[in-house]
């Protein structure tokens, strides 16, 4: 990845449109005095100097009042005035600083997603909160068991149960809240032995400190409560960072369209106001909002993250069009045909909520161990009671023995056991460029068994590649160059960054949606588009690449062929899930012939082109009733519904939303390297969770018979869940140290700064 | 035994303040961005910032 270096203002044209002033203007937080604030979403910076630059450049504006980044939610906070000196500020000229200073890409992301993490602020106090009574009670437990008898035991204990109290309302009430909601609909978790001990055990122990009691439990209630608190923020604290991250990548959907009043009187709309009817104009450059029909103009449309297809689609008059697609080449205007809510999105959406695949019936490894455990544990206890009560006689004792039984088989260890496990690889994989959305998505990975890639975008990057570079001559490739640096055609971006150098000057430059470029030099007619129009000839071949001709008055000069380009480390990649027996294919919406070529270089035997949404869904659902644990690779809105369909999916941050929204991971870099690493990633962490496991349920095989047998004193359950919960989180720590894998991704990051170094 | 009564106060205060110092930090904001945190501490211009914006 290229460091944030200035002076790379040629970016700005590749990184697509800016956001427009009215989406801007329509997102700003008005803070009074002529004062507005404008968050902006800047997923590529990682660095200090990045906050150095893009803060310097900002606050070198005179309308920015002040600017801050924020490197770990990749996000910028500006604070601008709507007017300096009589002038209106346009709060463009913001994101276009920051995309000029850096070469980084700059946007809006979605309001609904912002509502601050009030629950990780409240998690955290309950840590600190728990962690100061648990430290003070611990001193206070320990001069007891060094000696302290008759009335300053007793004062001792009832300072610790005036400390425990507050602390376990205010610690506690995530855990009694959690376990009073699954007892109500009838079923049991963790939570439910956990409330139940910590419950019990302050109440005997404030019963015992009354009776001038030898052993209080204390310590132990509120250490307990302390561990699990830090299991539970851990947890949510995961999900949070990989929430923030994906939010704040590329939105695709427009916020807003410049809808056509009935005098033509143009007025920009929020997408959710426009009606089916309504007028809209669609500039070069611009994504369509909501579906529609082309009342008038003409342009080739980029449907590949709508359906897959990779070539633009050429429409004129009366076309159909839906959202989600770019416009490249010309302006339209579109009559709506549909609200947002009902557009192709929506039967996309069905089509989701019908896609119910493994996943749903799937339960989090420690929901499972849960549903053994908690009757275990509550089964123990109760015996412990009767058999010591029944057989000994004293009642008294037999309560104390089930406490001491509760508060040693509380699922301390097994709590941390999952969340760290799991943090821990989160946090690998988030510095390698892969977001995960939940603990059970790693779970679901470590089991797949067959994975399945889209074609456009996720195989290949989605940018055609010229493969004939070699045979053309230099000054025909330089004229090709000066026409084409007039169009926004993905081949004619292409052919313009081939090219370096000086470009010939081309007068009346005219751009033809649907055919390609003309100009004039030196008197003669130059074109360059498709055969049919360069050389005006009615032959249409056709090839499974695209095809550009460069013409003089009709006659043929070059002709330019061009693939897409496959992802970096895609070969590579799939080398490794070969190793690993994993099995692979190819569905996509794409022509059978451009699949069949890209399936037979990346050595992939399965392969389907032509398929609509839900034809992804069914052959997904094919190979899951087939037996096998399937993940989905996508990226487009077409991908969606599959991505929900497999047991597990990933897909690149260039995705659509919704793609994104579906899919478990989400990787940032271009290199499929990430696909194997997040695999091997998620397969150790399912190892280390189980040797967790394992590792907590010895240690209760170990202390229960302690218990059972009366011996267990608050000193030895103090000792014995501190050691438990440590060796727990040692054992997790381990996966830092696991290298496997890493290099690749961080090789494949650097190859693309030099795009030149790779050969396909 | 009669500096307990000083003693254990003593020792509660100093954890309490130790509590309301972390509770402070977090409400200040300081743990908003620790990553950006660790990289600020390295750039030259020592103007002091308030984290929380205006």
């Amino acid at each position: 990845m290229s460091c944030c270096a200035p002076g790379t203002e040629g970016a700005l044209d590749l990184l697509g449109a800016l956001p427009s002033t009215e989406e801007l203007l329509l997102s700003a937080r008005d803070l009074g005095n002529g004062m507005k604030q404008t968050d902006l979403g800047v997923p590529d910076v990682y660095c200090g100097a990045c906050i150095a630059t893009i803060e310097k450049a900002l606050g070198a504006m005179p309308a920015v009042e002040k600017a801050r980044v924020n490197l770990s939610t990749k996000r910028v906070s500006v604070l601008w005035h709507e007017s300096v000196d009589g002038e209106t500020t346009d709060p463009v000229e913001i994101v276009r600083t920051i995309v000029t200073s850096t070469g980084y890409s700059a946007h809006l992301f979605n309001d609904a997603e912002e509502a601050a993490d009030a629950l990780k602020s409240q998690l955290l106090r309950g840590v600190a909160v728990c962690g100061f009574a648990a430290a003070n009670i611990m001193l206070l437990s320990v001069s007891v068991w060094s000696g302290a008898d008759a009335s300053t035991r007793d004062m001792f204990h009832w300072i610790s149960a005036m400390i425990a109290a507050p602390a376990l309302i205010y610690g506690g009430r995530f855990f009694y809240q959690s376990a009073w909601n699954v007892i109500r609909r009838g079923r049991t978790n963790m939570d439910v032995p956990i409330a139940l001990a910590i419950t019990l055990s302050y109440g005997v122990s404030l019963w015992e400190t009354m009776h001038h009691g030898h052993h209080a439990w204390f310590d132990a209630t509120v250490s307990l409560l302390f561990f699990l608190l830090i299991g539970r923020t851990l947890d949510h604290i995961m999900r949070e960072r990989a929430r923030a991250s994906i939010s704040g990548l590329a939105r695709l959907s427009p916020r807003g369209a410049m809808v056509l009043g009935a005098d033509d009187v143009r007025e920009y709309r929020p997408v959710s106001d426009i009606r089916p009817g309504d007028r809209i104009a669609i500039a070069a450059g611009e994504r369509i909002p909501v579906d529609g029909i082309v009342e008038s103009g003409a342009s080739d449309l980029d449907v590949s993250i709508v359906n897959g297809e990779s070539a633009p689609h050429p429409v004129t008059k009366g076309a159909s069009v839906q959202a989600g697609m770019l416009s490249l080449t010309g302006s339209l205007v579109l009559q709506a045909t549909a609200a947002a809510r009902d557009s192709f999105l929506s039967e996309i959406m069905s089509l989701m909520e019908a896609a119910e695949g493994s996943r749903a019936g799937y339960r989090r490894l420690a929901d499972r161990v849960a549903q053994f455990y908690s009757p275990a544990v509550h089964l123990l206890a109760i015996t412990a009671f009767l058999s010591w009560g029944l057989l000994g006689g004293d009642w008294k004792q037999a309560m104390l023995i089930s406490i001491a039984v509760l508060i040693i088989t509380c699922p301390c260890a097994l709590g941390l056991a999952v969340p760290v496990v799991q943090v821990v690889a989160a946090g690998r994989l988030f510095r390698n460029g892969i977001m995960v959305k939940d603990g059970s998505a790693m779970e679901r990975l470590a089991e797949v068994e067959m994975i399945v890639f889209d074609k456009t975008g996720t195989l290949t990057v989605g940018r055609p590649r010229l493969l004939n570079g070699g045979e053309i001559d230099a000054s025909h490739l330089s004229m090709a160059a000066g026409l084409a640096a007039h169009s926004r055609h993905p081949l004619s971006q292409t052919l313009y960054t081939r090219h370096t150098g000086s470009v010939p000057f081309f007068e009346g430059v005219e751009e033809r949606p649907g055919e390609g470029l003309q100009g004039f030099s030196g008197g003669r007619t130059y074109r360059l588009g498709s055969r049919r129009f360069a050389c005006d000839q009615n032959s249409a071949g056709a090839s499974a690449s695209s095809e550009v001709v460069l013409s003089v008055d009709g006659a043929e000069l070059a002709a330019f062929r061009f693939e897409d380009r496959a992802r970096s480390g895609a070969e590579a990649a799939m080398r490794e899930l070969l190793s690993k027996n994993m099995s692979t294919a190819i569905l996509s919406g794409d022509r059978a012939a451009v699949v069949e070529r890209l399936a037979k270089r990346l050595s992939i035997d399965a392969w389907q082109s032509d398929l609509s949404p839900r034809g992804k869904t069914d052959a997904v659902s094919a190979f899951a009733e087939g037996g096998r644990k399937v993940m989905m690779v996508g990226d487009g809105i077409n991908d969606a519904p599959a991505l929900r369909a497999a047991h597990v999916s990933m897909a690149p941050a260039t995705a659509a939303d919704i793609g994104r929204q579906a899919a478990d991971f989400v990787f940032m870099h271009e290199s499929l390297a990430a696909v194997p690493f997040a695999h091997e990633m998620s397969r150790r962490a399912g190892t280390l969770i189980r040797q967790n496991f394992g590792l907590a349920i010895g240690y209760n095989v170990i202390a229960v018979p302690i218990a059972l047998a009366g011996y267990a004193t608050p000193l030895i359950a103090a000792v014995a869940m501190s050691t438990s919960s440590l060796i727990v989180v040692a054992n997790a720590l381990r996966l830092n140290h696991v290298r496997a894998g890493e290099r690749a991704v961080a090789q494949d990051a650097e190859l693309e700064i030099s795009p030149g170094a790779r050969t396909a | 035994m009669n500096m307990l009564i000083y003693l254990i106060p003593v020792a509660l205060f100093l954890g309490a303040l130790g509590l309301g110092a972390f509770l402070w930090s977090l409400r200040s904001g300081q743990y908003e961005d620790l990553d950006g945190a660790a990289w600020r501490i390295l750039s030259d211009d020592n103007k002091p910032d308030d984290p929380r914006g205006h």
